[in-house]
């Protein structure tokens, strides 16, 4: 065996079959699509009964973490997800799946050391860095109204 | 007897006297359904946790061999166990009750191969009468020490193989008509893979590498044997190891076959590039490999069991994946 590294990866990279792009980009666009209709219907509907806008807004990013919840408690999130890629990943309930899966994955540890100390195993980098973004742009702001 | 620079040759034809195997719902679904001993329909096994499911596995696949053996386990000398998980606990939990001095191995998916190997060595010498060989994976297990929760919504790559639910038990010892004559233990080889998800990219090398060895040994030839038979390099590292040993002159085309790629139906099963994990080339070498084998159906057999030795921390750190692979020739023998 004479190959090196180099020869190696162009050998391997031949014989690996790539993901099929655009059949999943089409999945993608439309579950994606489909999850953020549902969560306008739910904006009407919740403005229809009564509540405003923001408060309405509010309700539906509580009404599809609790939908994605329950379909991953009812292994049924990662099924749609498998062909749904960032369709179902993007979306708030795509977050929601990446809290209560290692929930669910960890009780055997136990409730603390398993499900609370690994339910933000997969989240856990989103929360960070979404909050130090956060911290930025709020102090740009600020240095931007002092001048 | 040491021949040419890697290979061991057993002079006294240790047999393998029988083998068991216990698999799960997707494995008792594949193509190979008749020839298990155990096919589950729940994964969990009545079990609280995966590991301990694994551990049953383990269990299982033993208490075939001795059934079917007729041996005892004060009769068997040494213990020989692996499998996928950290520190090997599905070996530990599953076996601690044999009262067999025990020997934990880890050979990721080569631990088969590595184990029988061995096994083989011990009898061959003389310094065990039996002994046991035991491997074990288990889908669910080695998902979450390895990969993601069950759960979570992630897409898997094509090149991403399906670890099986499975264990497969080997007893080495005097009687039986199947016999191992040659035990070539691997040199690990690295060809700077780092995709984890491309495992049989990373293998394949290390599988190259030692059926050359042993072809170079011995100064035998693909021909002399019906079966060239890795485990698990899937569909890729198939692929890609007929292609490493064509660049080198050898043709094992017509002799190779992969456990990856006989335990599943891939067509319909869904498990992209093929089954691996321990218990993959151990189910369904103990099982329909091992039956051809005493049958007489197949009379010379290179199984080559492949592993990729990495782990999360090694990955994260940014590591490449070094590939292992052990090859056990086993052979009929007419005279039991």
């Amino acid at each position: 065996m004479k190959l090196t590294d180099k020869e190696y990866q162009s050998l391997y990279e031949k014989a690996s079959p790539n993901s099929k792009w655009g059949q999943n980009c089409l999945w993608a666009f439309f579950v994606g699509g489909a999850i953020c209709a549902v969560g306008q219907m739910l904006c009407n509907l919740y403005v229809m009964l009564g509540e405003d806008l923001s408060d309405a807004r509010t309700w539906v990013s509580l009404s599809l973490v609790l939908f994605s919840a329950l379909l991953t408690a009812f292994q049924v999130y990662d099924n749609l997800a498998k062909h749904a890629g960032a369709g179902t990943l993007v979306p708030i309930t795509g977050f929601a799946n990446s809290i209560v899966s290692p929930a669910i994955e960890f009780k055997s540890e136990g409730f603390i050391t398993g499900m609370g100390a690994k339910m933000f195993v997969i989240a856990g980098p989103v929360l960070v860095y979404g909050t130090v973004a956060s911290a930025v742009y709020g102090l740009i702001l600020v240095l931007f109204h002092l001048y | 007897m040491r021949v040419g620079t890697y290979t061991l040759r057993l002079k006294n034809h240790p047999r393998i006297v029988a083998g068991g195997s216990a698999v799960g719902k997707k494995e008792g679904e594949g193509p190979l359904k008749n020839y298990f001993d155990h096919c589950f329909t729940d994964t969990t096994l009545g079990e609280k946790s995966w590991e301990k499911a694994e551990s049953d596995l383990q269990q299982e696949a033993v208490k075939s061999v001795l059934e079917k053996s007729g041996i005892k386990p004060s009769e068997i000398q040494y213990l020989f166990a692996g499998d996928l998980l950290n520190q090997c606990i599905s070996s530990v939990f599953g076996l601690r009750s044999m009262n067999i001095p025990f020997l934990g191995q880890y050979g990721a998916c080569s631990t088969m191969a590595q184990t029988l190997g061995l096994a083989a060595v011990f009898v061959d010498s003389g310094l065990a009468q039996n002994a046991l060989a035991v491997t074990s994976s288990h889908f669910c297990s080695a998902e979450r020490q390895f990969r993601l929760p069950l759960e979570y919504g992630g897409q898997r790559t094509p090149t991403a193989q399906w670890t099986v639910t499975g264990a497969g038990a080997l007893l080495v010892g005097q009687k039986g008509n199947v016999s191992i004559e040659e035990v070539t233990f691997g040199r690990m080889a690295d060809l700077g893979v780092k995709d984890a998800a491309n495992m049989g990219a990373a293998m394949a090398p290390a599988a190259a590498q030692t059926i050359e060895d042993y072809l170079k040994d011995t100064g035998k030839k693909p021909e002399d044997f019906d079966l060239i038979l890795t485990g698990d390099l899937g569909q890729v590292g198939s692929v890609l190891l007929r292609e490493i040993l064509n660049q080198d002159g050898i043709d094992i085309e017509r002799q190779q076959n992969d456990c990856g790629l006989m335990v599943y139906d891939r067509q319909n099963q869904d498990v992209h590039a093929g089954g691996s994990g321990c218990g993959c080339s151990a189910a369904v070498f103990s099982s329909y490999v091992l039956r051809k084998i005493s049958e007489g159906d197949l009379k010379h057999v290179l199984f080559i069991g492949t592993g990729a030795l990495m782990s999360p921390t090694s990955s994260q750190q940014g590591e490449t994946i070094p590939g292992v692979a052990h090859l056990v020739h086993v052979a009929w023998n007419a005279q039991a």
